[in-house]
Parts: structure tokens; C-alpha cells; sequence
């Protein structure tokens, strides 16, 4: 472990604001790219079902 | 007499199949997230906790733990993009296309985390958020072609036209990445060289360096999961009128 105490490992020796940033960007940066395509298959699916059901009902 | 020689292994063919590249895909998907999640876990904790601070730069030294694997996934991503795209034009292979596509918007925010980490990190370490150096600079042109691959592919609409233009695009701008790579050596730069050489041996401790390729490996299971979903979303959109599609939407 290289910090004593969870103050020092919040502070990071004065640079905590540059790295908490960093991290805090990369874990926007994953979860949008993750969360993103699963909310457009959501879509993608739903519009698929809806048009399945009117050519269905034209039949 | 005809007889053609076949040099490319059975996969490179099946993968022409849009329905076999969905259904292999869906079966990688939960192997790889799950591997994306652990390593990235992991490595993150190895990384602001365990790992040690930088006898120079302390504690801002973390942030390569994000910055580095950024970058190079970006520039990977970028590669991919590219042959994939070569690959559509020469085979006129649709899925190489959608791949090609899928691969913008990953490669695009990557560039963005490794420029803005980056910045972040270049402020307490040379004073200044951002200076034209070569490698900064470079890597701002691999983010303006990747969001030039995007604007072709909402500008036009003919489907195969824009994955046949945006595939020349990426392959004109592949002349960017040696620069990249090699901007550190053959200009003066603020910026430090290539922490992993594949030659040698890391400047930097184990202890260092371990968890950094925990997380460039996490970071590239986490490409796999995200290019992947992109991509079952692009067939699916593509090939809607195929049977198949229309039997997995009534099965749910």
C-alpha cells in the first residue's frame, strides 16, 4: 500500500485533482461506450418487433 | 484448371457471413466482458493504490495507468478501422464495412481520454495543459480523422458509398500512425518515449509497469466488448429483412 491513511490516498500528495479527473474521464469515457450500443439495441429491437407485428397484421 | 488456391483460413469466409459473425460474436461477448471487468477492476486498484508513486512526479504519475493504454487502444482502433475498411473495399465484404464503422466512435473517445488525460497530467508535470509538440499533435490529427470517418459515414447515405469512402479516408490517414509512434524520437518533445518496447526490457520497475499492462490488456477486452455490441447492432440494422433477423426478434 502507498498511502497511510485514506485522507493521503484522496490527496495523492497534492496532485489528487489531476488524477482523480483522469480517472473519474476514463470511467465516463468506458461506461458510455458500453452503455451507449446496449441502449441502441434496445432501440434497434424494439423498432424491429414493431414492424414485424404490422406486416404480420397485413397479412 | 480454375482451381483457386485457398489461402485464407475458413473463418475469413465465414465471417462474409453476416449471421455467423453475429451469433460467434454473441458467443465472445459474455468471455470478454467478463475478462474487460475483472483486469480493469484490478488493474485500477493495483494502479492508485499499490503501484508507487514516481520519484520525480509523485502521485500525478498514476494517471499513465489511464493515459497509455488510451492511447494506444486509440491507435489500434485506428489500425483496425483501417484494414477492416481495406478489406470492404477489396472483398466487398459487408461486415468488414460494419466493423470499419463501429470501430469510429470507440477510436474517437479513446483519442479523446488519452488527449484529455494527457492534458491533465501535463499540467503539473510541465506546467502547461497543452503545448504543439509532435506527439500532441499528432494524436489531435488521429482524433480529426476519426471524426472525419464519422461525419462521412452521417453525410452520406448510400450505405456502401460511405463505407467505401470513409475506408479511403482511414487508409489515407493510416500514414499518421508511424508518425505518431515514431514522434518522439525524431522530433525534440516535452513528451517521454514508449514506456513498452517489444526489444527490450521496460526502463520502468515491475511494480510499475505490471499493472500498466493489466490495464492496457483490460482496456483492449473492454474494445472487444464495445466493438462487438456496435457491430450486432450494425447487422442487425443492415441485414433486417433477412429471415434469419426476423426469427431472433420473435423469439424475444
Amino acid at each position: 500500500m502507498s498511502f497511510d491513511s485514506f485522507s493521503d490516498f484522496i490527496a495523492m500528495g497534492g496532485h489528487g485533482f489531476y488524477v482523480w479527473l483522469s480517472y473519474a474521464i476514463a470511467l465516463v469515457v468506458v461506461v458510455i461506450n458500453i452503455v451507449n450500443p446496449a441502449l441502441q439495441k434496445k432501440k434497434i429491437v424494439s423498432n424491429l418487433v414493431r414492424r414485424l407485428r404490422r406486416e404480420n397484421k397485413s397479412l | 484448371m480454375s482451381e483457386k488456391k485457398n489461402w485464407m483460413p475458413r473463418w475469413f469466409y465465414q465471417l462474409a457471413s453476416p449471421r455467423w459473425s453475429y451469433e460467434i460474436m454473441g458467443k465472445l461477448l459474455p468471455g470478454f466482458a467478463i475478462a474487460a471487468f475483472l483486469l480493469l477492476i484490478a488493474g485500477t486498484v493495483w494502479a492508485l493504490l499499490f503501484a508507487p508513486s514516481d520519484y520525480q512526479q509523485g502521485n500525478s504519475f498514476r494517471i499513465i495507468y489511464i493515459h497509455v493504454p488510451s492511447a494506444l487502444l486509440a491507435q489500434s482502433c485506428y489500425m483496425m478501422m483501417a484494414i477492416a475498411g481495406a478489406i470492404g473495399l477489396i472483398w466487398k465484404m459487408k461486415v468488414a464495412d460494419m466493423v470499419a464503422k463501429s470501430c469510429a466512435p470507440i477510436g474517437a473517445t479513446m483519442a479523446v481520454l488519452a488527449l484529455a488525460t494527457g492534458a491533465i497530467w501535463g499540467k503539473p508535470t510541465w506546467g502547461s495543459w497543452w503545448v504543439w509538440d509532435a506527439r500532441l499533435t499528432s494524436m489531435l490529427i488521429l482524433l480529426f480523422l476519426y471524426l472525419g470517418v464519422i461525419a462521412l459515414y452521417s453525410a452520406i447515405e448510400n450505405e456502401a458509398m460511405a463505407a467505401k469512402s470513409a475506408a479511403v479516408l482511414a487508409l489515407v490517414g493510416l500514414v499518421n500512425i508511424p508518425i505518431i509512434k515514431y514522434s518522439v524520437d525524431w522530433w525534440n518533445t516535452l513528451h517521454q518515449p514508449a514506456t513498452f518496447k517489444l526489444t527490450e526490457r521496460p526502463a520502468m520497475a515491475p511494480e510499475m509497469w505490471l499493472p500498466l499492462l493489466v490495464m492496457v490488456i483490460g482496456f483492449y477486452c473492454f474494445f472487444a466488448v464495445s466493438l462487438m455490441m456496435r457491430t450486432r447492432n450494425e447487422i442487425l440494422v443492415r441485414e433486417r429483412r433477412a429471415s434469419w433477423v426476423k426469427e431472433l426478434v420473435e423469439k424475444q
